[in-house]
């Protein structure tokens, strides 16, 4: 897993509440394999018409966010369907950072497996953050995507964020998954340090409950 | 955060399962959990290639079971039938996995081969005060039975299997209280509908539901599997209800189910686990039950339910510029005009079938209102599992189906998720006893209105969304 420590990219406003994992990678592709990568099929139905060609429309097609590797969304971001497809379309594609008022919880575990950081920050802030962007990309109807009036800054040791304005917002992440992200670090690993505990656990179920245990 | 409480404290049901399954408990952020039961079907491909890349066996093969579900052909038993080679060869690759992690499984020949969802209770895998996992976010339907059961991924998937366990974080507790008494008409489906529409698919975000109170009280089991199933829709971790005699004359005897003296000592254990008088939950939501009618969707989101007599809203009238915008894109989705009654609106398409509405009840409750009658357009019903199928073909339910001029298949999550050939085509407008009406979620632009299995066989018989209490005269 990709380490994450401080990434600064362009972040890009997706409008939508409950933007449920069907959107972000329709199921008919989630037979593919994964080594040959999923960047493809995010958003796909979004991104793409029925014929293949990309809808000038979409957040992720406009000049400005095509590199874009934070995304600002709404509330209940990859509700719906555990597919973690839809976390490996959203890291593939080069996805680092998801901002949103609140996660579909089983998404937000997704996300992190995936050494991606879901960043929880208060509605009006998130609302004020995709109309700053949306509204800077529009004025200066730019073509660049590095440009710093369109990028935020995700840091994850101190655990907050600065926005294109220059402000602030310390977010809350538990610090057992900010580790593993901080030092890209598997979880099975970690576990298998405390097998004598489940196997202990386990040894008590076979006296008291042995139909957990069979 | 919430607090561990102490064991003499009051305790909710929740609370109960979660303390007796933690293995290493932080003070703050995840605790180790021990997880009781993992199911998994063929769409764990990614897990078992992680498992093999890493080079670790199925640490405890059997506490897992597994069935093909997601992309099985429902016109047919066999790898052969699917809808193309590569999902053929998907199956055969389930079957081969699991002989490979010595897992117990029941492939598509076997009778008891059904909706994870469904097999599981079923079987009697699902038990009360366990924790179960499943890489499907329907998961939540095994809370039942008074499990602690929630979807994960194929990377928690393989954690499981590798450990018997996993890093979770304590979800907060929302008790909701359904009072009252059902109206005839009423189903389990309906009242799920109108608690998401009332709470908002992003009600329950972070939390653990209890369904408590008089209406669930009085639910059999499968009406209680409908309600836990869609506790995701309102973006719950997980959905329970308090094991009780209803739970023990279900399990009791189903096959792997504890059995002679084992089982009457589940039973007295299950029995403590019910939520004490005077436990604490972070929320609470009461409902008037006997207020719930027959409910329908309208919109590209659960929470976008109203009663059967509603009508279109306007998004030109909400506050929010937020829900406007997303309102307002779900009508133009779904092509429908704002104040259009909801029984009006004509359907293309039926499904009976899925993990929310697939058990034999449901099929019955279809069934009562097609019996003798001809449907006016075409539609799919699609048990939950062969041991469904057999029963419902031994009460002559097929028959009624296919004399209305439905189809009756094999069993299989079939439309719901659209993974496996059967979809709705584009622009065509479903009455579907499903859990999603996403947009694409039965196939690239099929629109899709959630209702009962009886509101179903209604809409079947009008050719539009209507209340199916005009169709059985209650």
């Amino acid at each position: 897993m990709q380490a994450f420590i401080r990434e600064t990219a362009v972040a890009a406003p997706l409008e939508g509440r409950n933007i449920d994992t069907d959107q972000i990678i329709p199921a008919r592709f989630l037979k593919e394999d994964k080594d040959k990568g999923y960047g493809r099929f995010l958003f796909h139905d979004l991104r793409f018409d029925e014929y293949g060609a990309e809808q000038a429309g979409f957040v992720l097609n406009q000049p400005a966010f095509r590199g874009a590797r934070i995304l600002v969304t709404d509330v209940n971001f990859g509700c719906g369907s555990s597919r973690e497809g839809a976390a490996y379309a959203l890291a593939h594609y080069g996805i680092r950072a998801i901002v949103a008022p609140s996660f579909g919880d089983i998404f937000y575990n997704n996300a992190m497996k995936n050494g991606m950081v879901p960043v929880r920050l208060d509605d009006a802030v998130v609302a004020r953050l995709r109309a700053m962007l949306a509204d800077t990309a529009t004025a200066a109807d730019r073509n660049t995507a590095d440009d710093a009036s369109l990028c935020a800054t995700v840091d994850l040791e101190h655990t907050q964020i600065t926005l294109p304005d220059g402000s602030t917002h310390a977010f809350e992440i538990d610090s057992f998954w900010r580790d593993c992200l901080l030092q890209g670090k598997d979880e099975i690993g970690l576990t298998q340090d405390y097998m004598p505990e489940i196997e202990r656990l386990e040894a008590s179920y076979a006296q008291r409950m042995p139909w957990l245990v069979p | 955060m919430p607090e561990r409480k102490s064991e003499t404290s009051p305790r909710t049901l929740f609370d109960k399962v979660w303390d007796s399954h933690v293995v290493v408990g932080r003070a703050n952020g995840p605790a180790l959990l021990y997880i009781d039961r993992h199911i998994i079907h063929e769409g764990s491909f990614h897990a078992f290639a992680d498992m093999r890349r890493r080079g670790l066996p199925v640490r405890r093969p059997r506490q897992m079971f597994g069935t093909p579900d997601h992309y099985v052909p429902t016109h047919a038993r066999d790898s052969a039938g699917a809808a193309s080679p590569q999902i053929g060869r998907m199956i055969d690759q389930f079957h081969d996995n699991m002989a490979w992690g010595g897992i117990r499984h029941f492939p598509l020949h076997d009778a008891r081969q059904g909706i994870v969802h469904v097999m599981g209770p079923e079987q009697g895998i699902t038990l009360p005060g366990m924790t179960l996992v499943c890489s499907d976010s329907h998961t939540s339907t095994h809370g039942a039975l008074g499990a602690i059961a929630f979807g994960i991924g194929q990377s928690e998937s393989a954690h499981v299997m590798a450990t018997q366990t996993l890093w979770q974080k304590r979800p907060r507790s929302l008790r909701i209280v359904v009072e009252g008494h059902r109206a005839p008409g009423v189903t389990a489906k309906d009242v799920i509908l109108a608690i998401i529409a009332r709470i908002g698919a992003d009600g329950a975000v972070g939390h653990a539901i209890e369904y408590a109170g008089p209406v669930i009280e009085a639910m059999s089991i499968e009406e209680r599997l409908t309600v836990c199933n869609m506790s995701v829709e309102a973006g719950a971790r997980c959905g329970m209800v308090a094991p009780d005699d209803t739970t023990f004359e279900y399990l009791r005897g189903r096959p792997h189910a504890p059995r002679g003296a084992e089982w009457d000592a589940a039973v007295a254990y299950w029995r403590s686990l019910p939520t004490d008088d005077g436990a604490r939950f972070d929320r609470e939501v009461r409902i008037d039950g006997s207020a719930i009618e027959p409910m329908v969707t309208w919109g590209t989101s659960p929470e976008d339910a109203l009663p059967i007599g509603g009508a279109i809203p306007d998004p030109a009238a909400m506050h929010d510029p937020q829900r406007r915008a997303t309102a307002q894109a779900a009508l133009t989705y779904m092509d429908l005009a704002p104040g259009t009654p909801l029984n009006t609106i004509p359907i293309d398409f039926v499904f009976i079938g899925s993990c929310t509405n697939s058990r034999l009840d449901d099929l019955r409750a279809a069934a009562q209102v097609l019996r003798g009658r001809k449907a006016v357009v075409p539609g799919m019903v699609v048990p939950g599992s062969g041991v469904v199928k057999q029963a419902a073909e031994a009460e002559g339910l097929d028959r009624v189906f296919e004399d209305a001029g439905l189809q009756w298949l094999d069993s299989g999550c079939s439309m719901c998720a659209a993974m496996n050939g059967d979809a709705v085509p584009p622009y065509r407008r479903c009455a579907s006893t499903s859990n999603r009406n996403f947009v694409g979620r039965q196939g690239p632009n099929a629109r899709t209105h959630l209702l009962s299995p009886a509101m179903a066989a209604a809409a079947a018989l009008a050719g539009t969304l209507t209340d199916v209490r005009d169709w059985i005269g209650t």
